[in-house]
């Protein structure tokens, strides 16, 4: 699957979310639970605006001093008999990761939630060579039953489904044949899961951050599964992004805090695991191999570029779930495994304008994402910027809105023209008229008329009211 | 107080009674007006589709026109946000960068203008009704005046606030985003619409003309009887 999703164009794959109602009505629901959640989380904390700062500083440095980091933590893990591979690609990175599983000649592999290895493909690689490939996140469980959906939110994945279509998934796959209550759907997963953590061969994890002075992965989660991948199975894979790391322990508690609020409203989510290199002596559980992925797959053609800031993201979905698009139009719009304002700036960074450039505007740039990010990523500039892009340096822009801001462009700089041009827009328009109003516009007015009224230009503008006056009162 | 007024575009071609209110109000607490002449638009349609040339050059008209003014006041949230990120978009040019910032320092939007440098609250205004508030996006969240229309509205007499559900979400104006993504903006400007039906009011008071265009057009679409009225209008009535 990788980072798009299916092969629709955006404005079918618009369509489609804006009619399915049911996800519509779950998505918003899920919206403002959400953002209650992280704002009564933020105000408990106190001083919300001074930790979004640190979390911003500490993202800042980290992203300008990456290599340095990148070296520390590759050093620590070795030095605690890890293994670590640095992959350019996502196929450098699916074959190193394939090698370890014919090696070890691993047939059945559970991992936790990562999104780094769906934008890699990850789990279809290994399938492609026998592995049987079992997600524990119950969202991601649930989806990965429910014949491979993908994800329609970073952190929620199956947030556009509901109980009663969950539990049709299940009754169908699983045999299950309780009720849609969510307690008793989530014990049987539990009942399934528990089965396959036991006989799995190798476990693989995301990395939330991993922390370079200790050469430790930090994982946060609320169902404990990511503590089961990696205690069993003999052998743990950790693929991260090359961006999710924190110097030191110091650092990985405040974005840990800025992380769990920000994403559920949780001081601190049930499990947060620190996982250090492999079993060693005298320890009762863990890995005997350990295998630390990074994995490049594009973030480095974005350091050093006006888009830098879009790596100082924690994956928290914050800016999704304020969105008003995403809340109308859903997680699969997107076409990418990173929806919402968050995925309409690293979608067409990580996947290129052929793909993703109607993502950018997507967006009325209301800054609820810009105000909403815990590590102050100016998302609504991004999106911006990747307009000036498209339309500047890549002059993908249609002829006819080219024409059109030329127009303007000479118009608004020009006084005169834009007097004569007021003066002859009244009767310019008067043909589409009625009642000082327009209900049917000719050219790019009919887009805005098919939905709503336009008014008619003023009798009188407001400029000639004005010097009238002024000269009346003389 | 010498004070320019930055009409905006949108109430210059079509919504006259909101400068025609504008001007009236800020005359009525003590301000002498002019408007310079050479305005037109702060750029902000070119700026915001991305086309950052044909934007610069409406913006150095703007700043042109405005450079004698001691005080910019306009009638618009949006509009001021963009005179305010002037510097912004000219930080790289040595010739503009200072003229940018001298303007956007000088630049008010209306309600702030009253509330911050005037320094008055209650500005006599009787309006009899219900009224609900649309708090626009880049007035709160980019030039971060939120409470200033509400404690202007609160003293205006007769008239009763409405909190507003959802008030945070855009209404789906976004400039050409109205356009060009006219099925996604329908849905949103419907959901602001029967939030505003909900609270059955009998006015929808809003501090941006493209908002307010937006909603509006959409309300007399769908043939609800409310009216909508700039926040201009509200306090310049009694």
């Amino acid at each position: 699957m990788g980072m798009k999703i299916g092969e629709k164009q955006f404005k079918e794959r618009v369509g489609d979310g804006l009619q399915d109602d049911f996800m519509r009505s779950a998505v918003s629901s899920a919206q403002e639970r959400l953002r209650a959640r992280r704002l009564h989380a933020a105000q408990e904390l106190g001083h919300w605006e001074e930790w979004r700062s640190l979390g911003e500083e500490i993202r800042k440095h980290t992203l300008d001093h990456l290599d340095y980091y990148l070296e520390m933590l590759s050093d620590n893990v070795a030095k605690r008999g890890g293994h670590v591979f640095f992959a350019k690609t996502s196929e450098e990175a699916n074959e190193y990761i394939q090698n370890i599983v014919k090696r070890k000649e691993a047939k059945k592999i559970v991992k936790s939630k990562s999104m780094v290895t769906e934008e890699i493909s990850m789990n279809e690689g290994l399938e492609s060579i026998g592995c049987e490939v079992i997600e524990t996140d119950l969202g991601e469980y649930i989806l990965q039953l429910d014949e491979h959906d993908p994800p329609s939110h970073i952190v929620a994945p199956a947030l556009h489904k509901n109980k009663e279509q969950i539990r049709e998934v299940f009754k169908e796959k699983l045999s299950y044949l309780k009720s849609e209550k969510p307690e008793e759907l989530a014990l049987h997963a539990r009942e399934m899961l528990r089965k396959e953590f036991l006989k799995a061969d190798i476990g693989i994890t995301g990395c939330n951050f991993a922390i370079a002075e200790s050469g430790s992965i930090g994982l946060v989660t609320n169902e404990g599964n990511a503590r089961l991948v990696s205690s069993i199975p003999k052998t743990q894979i950790t693929v991260m992004g090359m961006e999710r790391i924190v110097p030191t322990f110091e650092e990985f508690e405040v974005l840990v805090s800025l992380l769990t609020r920000s994403a559920v409203g949780q001081r601190l989510t049930s499990y947060v695991t620190a996982l250090t290199g492999a079993r060693s002596e005298g320890d009762v559980d863990g890995p005997e191999e350990f295998h630390l992925v990074i994995v490049d797959n594009g973030r480095s053609n974005i350091l050093g570029t006006e888009f830098q800031s879009v790596l100082q993201c924690i994956r928290c979905a914050a800016c999704i779930n304020v969105c008003p698009v995403y809340r109308h139009v859903g997680g699969h719009s997107y076409g990418s495994i990173y929806p919402g304002p968050i995925g309409a700036v690293l979608s067409p960074l990580l996947g290129g304008y052929d793909d993703y450039k109607e993502l950018p505007y997507a967006s009325t740039l209301c800054a609820a994402c810009t105000e909403a990010c815990p590590v102050k990523i100016p998302l609504h500039e991004l999106l911006h910027k990747h307009r000036e892009v498209i339309v500047e340096r890549e002059g993908r822009a249609p002829i006819s809105e080219k024409m059109a801001m030329k127009v303007f462009g000479l118009g608004a700089s020009t006084p005169k023209l834009y007097n004569l041009g007021g003066k002859v827009a009244k009767s310019a328009l008067s043909p589409f008229t009625t009642d000082d109003k327009i209900s049917k516009g000719p050219g790019p007015l009919k887009a805005w008329t098919n939905i709503r009224e336009f008014p008619a230009p003023n009798k009188e503008r407001f400029r000639d009211w004005f010097q009238a006056r002024k000269g009346e009162n003389k | 107080m010498k004070v320019s007024i930055f009409a905006t575009c949108l109430v210059d071609m079509f919504q006259t009674e909101v400068g025609k209110a504008t001007v009236e109000l800020l005359e009525r607490l003590g301000c002498e007006l002019d408007f310079p002449i050479t305005q037109v638009c702060c750029g902000q349609p070119a700026y915001n589709s991305g086309y950052v040339k044909e934007a610069r050059e409406a913006m150095k008209n703007m700043i042109r026109t405005f450079e004698r003014a001691q005080y910019v006041v306009t009638p618009s949230g949006s509009c001021a946000t963009m005179f305010r990120d002037y510097p912004h978009v000219f930080k790289n040019d040595s010739e503009w960068r200072e003229k940018a910032e001298s303007l956007a320092a000088k630049t008010y939007e209306l309600t702030q203008f009253i509330v911050e440098v005037l320094g008055v609250e209650d500005v006599g205004a009787k309006l009899r009704g219900k009224a609900t508030y649309h708090t626009s996006c880049h007035m709160t969240r980019l030039l971060k005046v939120g409470d200033a229309p509400f404690k202007l509205l609160q003293h205006v007499e007769g008239l009763e606030v409405e909190p507003l559900v959802n008030s945070h979400n855009c209404c789906g104006f976004g400039g050409t985003f109205a356009v060009k993504m006219g099925d996604i903006s329908e849905r949103m400007v419907d959901e602001k619409v029967n939030h505003i039906d909900e609270s059955e009011v009998d006015y929808l008071i809003g501090g941006d003309c493209g908002c307010l265009m937006n909603i509006g057009g959409r309300i007399e679409r769908r043939g609800k009887e409310i009216k909508v009225l700039h926040i201009a209008e509200v306090l310049n009535s009694h």
